[in-house]
């Protein structure tokens, strides 16, 4: 089990044992409001896309820890004058400990594990990966029923462009679960991602009507559709609405059932679910500080 | 149609009919090079039907090179002629990274921004038929677009 000094750049690389390892230190972090455990260290917050809950939580996370944080964001950064990422990363490397990325090209953050020398996380990539977003989907199901395995998990909306639910799909595919993959049909889940499942016998199937299935799920995991990733907007226009969670579609789902979202939500989740028993959504981006706490210690090396 | 042969140089067999002006600018053969080369196109093969052949002369061709074909004429074979004889029979053979050659199809992939100092950089991962993934963005290329892209290089 290695954390120490590691990129992180998707959810692949991790095992379930290295994410069990996370989810006990995270465990640990979850009451503890201050530490100076990463004093001195400095973080880059290299964001390149809009974020509020990455950005922010990966900041709160690293100041509970004591580290000192710099945002640089895409509308500031001289890579708005034309600077390439290379350059900024450099610089970057040079005077931070530690360098968290967002960007909305994919393969940005693997590029930047290349080429720097402290350790990168990918804090999203374009329509590839999100993985401290997968780690705190896991965390959020283990933490609601004690397991991580023999799940119903339906996944729901834009399976096609949402890095968030991509990243989701292949976290919760390294255990026994069954998975639901529910989308009209323009935002399926990608060849190339559903061929890495069914290399790996994973059990997934494809749906396109959420009522179909609704009563088999243990998990609803629902995505926003992803505006800023469709190249024509008159397509996006097409797919607009075409799928929505409220309370009537849930009527038939079990008792103890959870919506998930790793957010922003815009117009696919209804506000009236937010204070039904059902309602995990709140609950997983809170988890972002714990989780994220534990991220940063082990990849400094530090006790809880 | 007779074409005599070389004293020295690169000939390459058995290339699927059509894709002559291909093979030659995987090879980064333009022409401007000064070398002699000759290029004979849907001739008739016993192994293949029909198939073009390429004989590039006083150029023993560089195996790196060589094993681009294998993109698009696996079944290519390599002599290096010296004094009118076959000297080496080279073999090709698809690397299982395909770099700098290809790109990417993906125009938001970090391989594809132009100001970044980046190679495209694919794994193979299936022979036949060809179907590789790009190593940044995971996408696939299959084999009619790395023809298509080929193509599209050797129109000079």
């Amino acid at each position: 089990m290695n954390w120490f000094n590691r990129d992180i750049i998707t959810i692949e690389n991790f095992s379930r044992e290295e994410l069990e390892h996370l989810f006990n230190i995270a465990d640990k972090y979850m009451n503890i409001k201050f530490k100076d455990s990463l004093k001195g260290k400095i973080i880059a917050n290299l964001f390149l896309e809009p974020s509020t809950r990455t950005r922010v939580s990966f900041e709160v996370a690293a100041k509970r820890l004591g580290a000192e944080v710099v945002n640089v964001t895409g509308e500031y950064a001289s890579i708005k004058k034309g600077e390439s990422l290379y350059d900024t990363l450099k610089m970057l490397d040079s005077y931070c400990d530690l360098i968290i990325i967002r960007s909305p090209i994919e393969g940005s953050a693997q590029f930047a594990a290349d080429i720097c020398e402290h350790p990168v996380i990918n804090a999203g990539d374009g329509t590839l990966n999100h993985p401290t977003q997968a780690m705190i989907d896991l965390y959020t199901i283990k933490n609601t029923f004690n397991r991580l395995d023999k799940l119903n998990i339906g996944v729901y909306g834009d399976l096609k462009y949402g890095r968030a639910v991509v990243s989701f799909i292949l976290a919760i595919s390294k255990y026994d679960n069954k998975i639901y993959a529910i989308s009209p049909e323009q935002l399926k889940i990608r060849n190339e991602i559903k061929d890495e499942l069914l290399n790996k016998g994973v059990k997934i199937e494809e749906f396109t009507n959420l009522e179909h299935v609704i009563s088999e799920l243990d998990v609803l995991y629902v995505t926003r559709l992803q505006k800023e990733r469709f190249v024509d907007l008159a397509e996006y226009e097409r797919v607009r609405g075409s799928y929505k969670l409220d309370l009537k579609s849930l009527e038939k789902s079990k008792p103890n059932m959870i919506v998930m979202h790793p957010l922003p939500r815009v117009e696919e989740l209804t506000y009236e679910l937010d204070s039904t028993s059902k309602q995990a959504y709140f609950r997983q981006a809170k988890f972002g500080i714990p989780l994220r706490m534990a991220i940063l210690s082990l990849i400094f090396g530090v006790e809880v | 149609m007779k074409v005599t042969k070389i004293k020295n140089g690169t000939v390459i067999d058995h290339i699927p009919a059509g894709k002559a002006l291909s093979v030659l600018s995987l090879l980064e053969l333009t022409g401007k090079e000064g070398y002699t080369i000759a290029l004979v196109m849907n001739v008739k093969s016993r192994k293949l039907g029909i198939k073009d052949v390429v004989k590039v002369e006083n150029l023993e061709i560089n195996p790196n090179l060589l094993n681009r074909l294998a993109l698009i004429a696996p079944e290519a074979t390599i002599n290096i002629i010296r004094d009118y004889k076959v000297y080496e029979k080279r073999k090709i053979a698809l690397q299982d990274v395909v770099e700098n050659i290809l790109k990417c199809n993906n125009p938001t992939c970090i391989s594809r921004q132009y100001n970044e100092p980046i190679i495209s950089s694919f794994r193979v991962i299936s022979k036949k038929p060809l179907k590789l993934k790009c190593n940044y963005c995971m996408r696939y290329l299959n084999e009619s677009e790395v023809i298509e892209q080929i193509v599209e290089r050797s129109k000079f």
